[in-house]
């Protein structure tokens, strides 16, 4: 993609989401777009986030218990690195990547589809607002449904933790639970489902993007699905950084 | 009745409506025919509002359809049912949810009397038994009945039809031709349908415009196609073997008369 043709991208991105961005035409109807886009955005992914967090928390308090091995750090420290790893990044930042994949392809291959079988295009000459009907429900529902993701990651996560503790017992479950009640800040949970939050606005609105300008067939959805998830990856990581150092610095 | 003006539309730099004039009128089937690539589609999404013309007007019952405001465009835009190539269905819907969709987007009646009018719209085009079967469950013909359903569901005033007959088997084409047709004198709709089948034309043309390669090249009724003097449209029209024989036997018949 040239240079230009990003800038252009961003041009089209920002009005194509002052569309998005405005009154539905029926509430009723956004409602029921609502709540079909929770279920299959949101609680059709509680099961990779569930297995995902549960052996990657187990892997990281392994990692640590191995690698953070010195008599001059207590043992319940891996439980304190392996819970800040978890609430402040993994639950967050290494989540929606994985999401991306999975709802960003979801909405971009969906809408896709549509434009390129004309169902846009009746919406269009009804006189409904298509992006706002199509795009705005999906948005508004991954990022509400989004806090409930995270909390069962930092949850799945610091269980897989514990599992690993209660099978190698090194360190100790007892030693792992003080671990991960120290020096606890609240603030680290609120800190990540807001940035999740963030990041679900990003994967929704960027997979509704690419979906909706799809021009030609089959093989320009399945580049458009492709792409949404390569931008959405750079974007979150991008972002991350940049919110982390506005919120944490 | 809708009224094109010297409408003219380029893609990047490629002329491909050149100074179109055509009327549309009221309670008929008026045909677009043309060959492929011939810019029909073009002229009827340019109609519609999918495209923006270079320069021209677009006239529904006088009103600039290119200069309307927000709030009167989309007015309008409830007033416009389309049927589409490849039907357009929403695959999520079934097929009486497909139907009700525009009365839930637009109609002010309540649920009862929306479902009611969507299963009217379906008894119109014979189509009751498959209301609760998706898209995908039901044939190509019955695909285009439940289209015209949908496009027909909050009583429009203009019809515009995008190769009806495209993919279907002679008898299912002619049943969707004559379906259009009652609709168009039933509910007095100006009807617009784009195609190349010169079935259709014979069938239910009421009004027949021809296009090639962009410019208007012939207007008249179904009944002058096969006698017109344009060298363009009766290549169109004779490629297919049956109407070259109609000719012949028809100019047969007008000599014997005459000798």
């Amino acid at each position: 993609m040239s240079f230009i043709g990003s800038i252009e991208s961003v041009g089209v991105y920002a009005s194509l989401m002052r569309r998005v961005l405005s009154i539905p035409d029926r509430m009723r109807e956004f409602m029921k777009e609502f709540i079909k886009g929770v279920y299959l955005l949101g609680v059709n992914s509680i099961w990779i986030v569930v297995i995902i967090s549960f052996f990657i928390g187990a892997v990281i308090v392994l990692q640590i218990a191995l690698n953070v091995d010195s008599p001059m750090l207590p043992r319940f420290t891996v439980g304190v690195v392996s819970r800040e790893i978890i609430l402040l990044e993994f639950s967050s930042t290494i989540m929606c990547l994985i999401l991306s994949g999975k709802v960003g392809s979801n909405i971009a291959s969906e809408i896709g589809t549509m434009r390129i079988t004309g169902q846009v295009d009746v919406l269009d000459i009804m006189g409904v607002n298509s992006a706002n009907y199509l795009i705005l429900p999906k948005v508004a529902s991954f990022v509400a449904f989004m806090p409930v993701l995270v909390i069962f990651s930092m949850f799945m996560g610091l269980y897989g933790g514990y599992v690993i503790c209660l099978v190698l017992g090194t360190p100790s479950v007892e030693t792992y639970i003080y671990g991960i009640q120290a020096f606890f800040r609240e603030s680290f949970v609120w800190y990540s489902i807001i940035k999740s939050m963030l990041f679900g606005f990003i994967i929704a609105s960027v997979a509704g993007y690419f979906g909706y300008t799809v021009k030609g067939g089959a093989l320009d959805v399945g580049k458009a699905s492709t792409d949404s998830v390569v931008i959405n990856s750079i974007l979150i990581l991008v972002t991350d950084l940049v919110f982390t150092q506005l919120a944490m610095g | 009745m809708i009224e094109v003006k010297h409408l003219n539309m380029e893609f990047e730099g490629d002329t491909v409506l050149n100074d179109i004039s055509a009327r549309f009128e009221k309670g008929l089937v008026n045909m677009i025919i043309g060959k492929s690539g011939s810019g029909k589609t073009v002229l009827l999404k340019c109609i519609v509002g999918l495209l923006t013309p270079t320069s021209g007007e677009i006239l529904y019952d006088g009103r600039n359809f290119l200069t309307l405001k927000t709030r009167e465009l989309r007015r309008l835009r409830r007033d416009i049912g389309m049927l589409f190539q490849g039907s357009a269905l929403f695959d999520s819907r079934t097929v009486l949810e497909n139907v009700m969709f525009p009365l839930d987007m637009f109609s002010r009646k309540n649920s009862r009397e929306r479902r009611k009018r969507a299963e009217f719209c379906l008894e119109r085009v014979g189509l009751t038994e498959a209301a609760d079967l998706y898209p995908s469950e039901i044939s190509g013909g019955m695909m285009k009945r439940a289209a015209i359903a949908r496009a027909i569901s909050l009583n429009p005033k203009y019809l515009f039809c995008d190769e009806p007959n495209s993919g279907l088997d002679p008898k299912t084409a002619q049943l969707i031709d004559e379906l259009i047709e009652d609709i168009t004198k039933d509910f007095m709709m100006t009807t617009i349908v784009v195609s190349h089948d010169m079935n259709s034309v014979i069938n239910i043309g009421d009004k027949v415009v021809f296009i090639n390669e962009g410019i208007k090249e012939w207007e008249g009724t179904k009944s002058e196609v096969m006698d017109a003097d344009n060298e363009k449209l009766n290549d169109f029209v004779f490629a297919s073997d049956l109407f070259k024989k109609i000719k012949e036997a028809e100019d047969i018949i007008s000599e014997d008369k005459k000798g």
